[in-house]
Formats: C-alpha cells, structure tokens, sequence
C-alpha cells in the first residue's frame, strides 16, 4: 500500500510534465469510456427508467376517487404529481449510479490509476460529474417520458379526467412542461448530490446510504411531526421535498417554496456535496 | 482414472466449528472501525430523530387549549377521561335513566333509529344537517356503575350500520343480529343483572331470545345507573393529499331512537347527557305512553391515538420512534459491507479457506451481524422511548397512555427488526456482492415502502398492501395502539397503524429475509468466491 501511493508521488509530476493530457476534454472522454463500458451502468440506467415508470403507473393506478366526488378540491389530487411519484424510487437508482461511479474506483483501487492520469484532481471530479450528469439527463429524459405518457393514459380512467376539471401533464402547457423538464433537472442533481456525497466518504455504499438516508429523512420527518411550523421549515430545507416542489402544477400557494425556488434549494445541496467532495478529494491521499 | 479427494486443510478438524467462526466473524466486525461508527451512528439517529420530534413541538399546547378538552395542571394537559383499562374515551351520550339496585332485568323494543349529518361545506361554521345516519350510530339500553365519564359499563344497542351490539367498556364489543332496523324490522333487547356479571340478549319477535354475551364488570356497586340511550359519534370526511399527509374535517350528528316495551324498570325517569354534547341543542327525550324517542350525539368508545384525530395534540410513542428508518438505513449499509468487503479485500477466500463450509461461514455472519443489529435497535428504541417519554413529560405535555407490556414489545421488536433487517442486508450483499447495489436494494425494499405510506404519496389502501407484502411490514412490531373496529378513524402509517398484527408483520419481514439468506447461500455455493 505504502509502495503503491509512493508511485503515485513520483509520476505525479512526470505525467504532469508531458501535458495535453491532464485537459478537461481528455479526462472528459476517460471518464466516458470507464463508465460506458461497465455493464452495471447500462443496467442502472435501463432500471432507473423502468423503475420509474413502473412506480408512477402503479400510483396511478392506485388513485381513487373519494365517495363525495371526484373534484379537485375533494382529492386534492395534483396529476403531475401522480404521474411523476416514480421518480421517488428512479433517484435511488440514479443516485446508486452515481455513487458507483466515484465510490466504485476506491472500491477497485482503480482511483489511484484515474488520479495518475489526470493529477489535477479537481479536473477529474469536474469530469465524472459531467459525464454522470449526461447519463442522469439521459435516464431522465426516458423515465419522465414513459411517466408522462403512463398517468395520461391511466389517469383518467381512475376519474382525473380534463371532464372532472384536472390538466394532465403535458409538454405543450407550462406548468406541465415545468413538472416534466423539472424532474429530468431534479435526477440530474439528485445524481450530482450523490457524487459529491460519495467523493467525501469514499465508499460507495456508505455514500448511497447516506444520500438516501438524506433523501427520505426529511419528508418522513415533516409528516409526521405535529408541529406545523417547524414541519414547513424542515419542507424548505430538505433536498427531496423541496426539490420535489417542481412537480407541482396545483396548489402553488400552499406549496412552501415556489417550484424554482425547491429545485434551487436541491441545487444548493448538490453544489455543497460536490465542493465538500471536490475538498476532501484535493486534501487527502486516495 | 484418479480419484479427486476434496482438499481439507489440515488445521480444518477442530477449527470450523461454529464457535470459532462466531468468534472470527465477531472479530472481523468489531475491528473495523467504520462499521462500529456505522452502528453507533445507526443507534445516535434512530433515537436523536425521534426525540427531535418529541423536544422540537412548540405550537400543539395551543391547540389544546383552544379547542381540546378543558386542561388541568400547569402545562397541556387534555382531561381525556380515562376508562377502567386506563384507556382514553369518548363518554358523551343522552342518557334516559333512573337507579336500579341489586340484580334485575331491562327489556326493551327498538323500532328506529334515524339522525341527522352534516350537508355541505363541512369547514363552515355552521354547516347545515340533512337526514342520515354516522355508521357508529347508536342507540339501546345501557348498565353504568355511576353518571362518571369513564365508568365501567355494559350496553346492548343497535348501530346504524352494524346490526345488533352488545359493549363493554369502551373497548370490547360483539356483535348480535345483523341487519338495520326499522318499523318492519324492529329488534328486542335485554340486559340482566346478577352480581356483577351482566348478560346480553337480542331477539326479532320479543319470545325467542338468543345470547349476545356475558361480561363480569368486577366490584359493581350494588346500585347502578340503567336506561336508555343514544348517541352518534362526529361524522370524519377523510381526505388525503397526495404527498402532504391525511386530513380530516368533520361535524356534529345526532341519533333519534324509537323505543317501546319498556319492562323492569319502574321508577321514574331522568334525561340528561353524560359528558358534554357535541353541539347545542342535540340530546332531549319524549314520553308518550309506553313509547320514549331519545335523541343525543356523542359517541361511547376509545379514542383513538394518533395526530389529525380527537388525540391530536398528545404525543405518541410512534413519534419516538420516528428515527427508525434512518438508522434502519445505517445498519443496511453495515451489514451490506460486512460481506461484501470480503469480496473487495479479497478476504472471502481466507474466510473460506478458513471454513470450507460456505453456508456455516455465511450463517456466522448472518448471527453476528443480526445479534449486533438487534441490541443496535434495542439500544435505539429505548433510548428513544425513555427519554422521550421524560422529554415529553418534563415539559408539561400529554403523552397518550401506552401499558407497559406494549413498550416492551415495541423495543424489543424494533432490536427485531433492526436484527432481520441486517440479515437481509447481508443476504442481498452476499447476491449482488457490491455493497452499493446492495444498500439500494435493501433500502428500495424496506424503507421506501414505508417512506411512501407514512407521507402518503400513494392513497391509504395502496400503502396498507405495501405494509402488507414487503419487507417494511415489519414496522408493525412498533404499532402502540390498538386499532378499534368500533371507531371511525383514520389508521394509517403516519399515525402508527399498520394493516398486519405486530408479529405477522414481523414474520413476513423475516420471510423475506429467510428468502435472501437462502439465495445467497445458494449462491455462494455455486459460485466461485
């Protein structure tokens, strides 16, 4: 071990000397390749998207009508809200993906390999995040796609029709569109979130442990606890109920946030865990 | 052709025995640092979480004190009366009574029962009434030790939507002839008096009479109250918000009960309410002849613990308990990496080298990393409990009574559940062999359903058959209260209601477990390590 991080000493600077290949764009395409060609990686991705779907159409399917009616005011039911729950279990797998792809390499031994080819250590963080990012977007874009197209298709048969006054999601309405576009953007930090998480802790289990422990604490927290202030203030702060805000398309003013203002609340936490991660990666030895 | 003898290494006799490798695996865990601090993080949050809860309310007094019953002492106090288990009650009903002394006999004829709901905006003020009956509507004769709320009872009634019933003591009830009643369907009932044992009949004609049943209310005083009755419980609208928990609104209603055949009681009567109404003017009485119309509202029963309820505002066990989840996740994490940071350090094949026994290597750690997790979670949930029950008294609050006998159960069975949880953790970690993987997997299986009953993203049917089939039905084993079939309520996660018992829940948490450890002993065979 001790032998192992000496080398990695010594080829820091001889690497560095040879230059072009410490970049932004080198490290860009080796952390691409690393990813592409892990098998797990397209399996998470497939069970991020399905996972999602399925959930969201199983919710949907669940919905039912009070015996006093089917009127928005009597369930307070928000479709794009309905239509989206699975991403409740697609950011788990999301954020699995994105622990692995930083906790793994300290699992294998491989980071000392990633850092001696790309010694500026903030450079590879910077890397892994885009490229995670782009395969969170893209697992996004599939689940909230399939989501959308399941809770218009399921919805109204269960009475969340346009006839009993409801808007289903839509691309083509704003708010709709606001719901859809924000949950593909709210996977896509919630992947962030937990590679920063993961880069701090080093250990990919304990790091998707922590991230979801984070995830779900706060909303299993705020419901039930009697006090309603102090509830609506952990509903501001906490970075899946917060971030979560952009699905709504009913109810705006009861909401604790504006949709922005908790998708913003959700970026503040994914850009803390990427500096906190990008600081203890610079400080300690791998 | 040569024979393969398996390879034995030499120091095997003696040195696989499941001591020893108790003994190595308990080794193994304690040394690694990381997962002590795992587990003391997994008891710090369980038990910190839910005492946040119990020392973070600062607005429920409030409530109280507007709205609940009158308070007493100097903190929030609601005066729930106390029933003869100890039990907070509703005892409020109008009571057409006299005195009845020594052992004796009331029969009577119930010919209808009608009432009155609530119609329109239930959040106005004062919402206007139509006809209907509350499905706990009801109206009968009834023995009571004295006019107390909370007294030892024994009634035979009919209820709106329940038939014949004969109850006792807020909590018990069984039930007679089923079937509404009416001018065509009237329904005869008798109470009977000896000692303290009181029997329950009911009959369609008047002559042929069947047994409901027979309770000893013990130390009856020779004179007790007897007489009629009615009451109608607050109607409950139900409404759920999708992601943002239950809520309720609700209103006054009220009973009106037709009775004749009036027989073993001679004296004269007296119409009062027991308790307060639930709105003015609701409770009065009519004698003409043989014929007495009793109308009241209120109901006779538990209350039911658990916030948005009557019970609001007192704390309840469940709200210590809260933290469970999050240190349920710490302990996945553990037990996940307890296996599989074998296959990371290569060390599984020392451990197997070691006990070529694969399924006895695999059941030392399941037995070591489950005895860990269950006084992980036995240390948690009474921390938890104990302090929270001091926090909450400390500070002058209600705490929603629970026996004893139930505390126990749900420490212990939350140290139960942490235990079969860690075995799944590690059964799934031996599968995926990825602590990752693993940890997702157990925490999608165990605490997500949980996440999605208790802040009620899906409606309350949908989570009580996720409480039911994964292996988050094990959180039963921390339900306090007991559910009452006799009162409306809503009984869900988030109040500390789960649809199985404590220990079926428990039994299919530890189904599934057994499952996993099966497969990953399966596994762990037939694989290369």
């Amino acid at each position: 071990m001790m032998q192992a991080v000496a080398g990695v000493e010594r080829t820091r600077p001889v690497l560095a000397a040879r230059g072009g290949r410490t970049g932004l764009p080198d490290a860009l395409h080796a952390e691409w390749t690393k990813l592409r060609t892990l098998a797990a990686t397209w399996w998470l991705l497939a069970a991020a998207a399905a996972l999602t779907v399925a959930v969201s159409a199983a919710v949907s399917l669940a919905v039912q009508c009070r015996l006093s009616g089917c009127a928005p005011a009597q369930t307070g039911a928000d479709p794009a809200r309905i239509s989206l729950a699975g991403v409740d279990l697609g950011q788990a797998v999301v954020a699995l993906l994105a622990g692995n792809a930083v906790g793994g390499e300290y699992g294998t031994g491989m980071i000392r390999v990633t850092l001696a080819a790309t010694p500026r250590r903030l450079t590879m963080l910077a890397a892994k995040a885009v490229v995670v990012t782009g395969w969170a977007l893209a697992a996004g874009i599939v689940a909230v796609l399939g989501s959308v197209l399941a809770g218009r298709l399921i919805l109204p048969g269960r009475g969340l029709s346009a006839a009993n006054g409801y808007v289903l999601v839509s691309l083509g309405n704003g708010p709709g569109l606001r719901a859809a576009l924000g949950s593909v953007l709210y996977l896509a930090l919630i992947a962030l979130l937990a590679l920063g998480v993961t880069a701090a802790v080093r250990d990919s289990a304990a790091g998707v442990g922590l991230v979801l422990g984070l995830l779900y604490l706060f909303p299993i927290v705020s419901s039930v606890i009697p006090d309603h202030v102090l509830a609506r203030h952990l509903e501001q702060i906490a970075p899946m109920t917060a971030g979560l805000d952009i699905q709504a398309t009913t109810g705006l003013r009861s909401l604790p946030l504006t949709p922005w203002q908790g998708l913003g609340v959700l970026a503040a936490w994914a850009a803390a865990a990427l500096v906190l991660g990008g600081l203890l990666l610079r400080l300690r030895d791998a | 052709m040569s024979v393969m003898t398996p390879y034995r290494p030499a120091v095997a006799a003696g040195r696989d025995g499941l001591a020893q490798l108790l003994r190595a695996e308990w080794t193994k865990f304690r040394s690694v640092r990381g997962w002590v601090i795992g587990m003391i993080v997994a008891v710090v949050v369980a038990a910190g979480i839910g005492l946040l809860g119990a020392g973070g309310t600062t607005s429920s007094c409030q409530q109280v004190g507007s709205s609940g019953p009158a308070r007493h002492g100097a903190g929030c106090m609601p005066a729930f009366p106390l029933g003869p288990g100890g039990e907070p009650v509703t005892d409020s009903f109008y009571f057409v009574r006299q005195p009845l002394t020594g052992d004796g006999t009331i029969t009577v004829r119930v010919t209808s029962l009608t009432g009155l709901v609530p119609s329109g905006n239930l959040n106005s003020p004062s919402p206007s009434m139509q006809p209907g009956l509350e499905e706990w509507a009801k109206a009968g004769i009834i023995i009571k030790e004295n006019l107390n709320q909370g007294s030892p009872y024994a009634a035979m009634m009919v209820a709106a939507g329940h038939g014949v019933r004969m109850q006792w003591n807020y909590t018990a009830g069984t039930p007679g002839l089923p079937g509404a009643v009416g001018p065509a369907n009237p329904r005869w009932l008798r109470l009977t008096r000896a000692g303290d044992v009181i029997t329950g009949y009911d009959s369609a004609d008047g002559t042929h009479w069947a047994e409901v049943g027979a309770v000893t209310l013990p130390g009856l005083p020779s004179t007790v109250q007897a007489g009629l009755f009615a009451a109608s419980p607050e109607y409950n609208s139900e409404s759920q918000h999708f992601g943002g928990g239950v809520n309720g609104s609700g209103g006054p209603t009220q009973a009106t009960a037709v009775i004749d055949h009036v027989s073993g009681l001679g004296g004269p009567w007296t119409g009062e309410y027991i308790g307060v109404a639930d709105a003015p003017g609701i409770g009065r009485y009519h004698q003409a002849g043989g014929r007495f119309t009793v109308t009241g509202s209120g109901d006779i029963a538990p209350i039911p613990a658990g916030h948005g309820g009557p019970a609001d505002a007192a704390t309840t066990v469940t709200d210590y308990l809260l933290g469970t989840f999050a240190g349920l996740i710490a302990l996945a994490v553990v037990a996940a990496l307890f296996m599989t940071a074998e296959y990371r350090r290569n060390l599984i094949r020392v451990t197997l080298a070691a006990s070529p026994r694969r399924g006895r290597a695999l059941a030392a750690k399941a037995i070591v990393i489950g005895a860990v997790s269950f006084a992980a979670g036995l240390a948690g949930a009474a921390i938890a409990v104990l302090a929270g029950t001091a926090i909450t008294h400390a500070r002058g609050y209600y705490e929603f009574p629970v026996p004893g006998s139930t505390v126990v159960r749900v420490i212990i069975g939350t140290g139960l559940l942490a235990a079969v949880s860690a075995v799944l953790a590690l059964a799934v970690g031996t599968m995926a062999r990825r602590g990752a993987a693993a940890v997702t997997i157990v925490v999608a299986a165990i605490v997500l359903p949980y996440f999605l009953a208790v802040a009620a993203v899906v409606p309350l049917g949908a989570a009580d058959w996720l409480l039911r089939i994964t292996p988050a039905a094990g959180f039963a084993l921390q339900q306090p209260y007991p559910q009452y079939p006799q009162v409306t309520a809503i009984y869900s996660a988030s109040s500390g209601y789960f649809p199985l018992a404590p220990w079926a829940g428990f039994a299919v948490t530890a189904g599934w477990a057994a499952a996993a450890l099966a497969g990953a002993a399966c596994l762990l065979r037939r694989r290369d390590a």
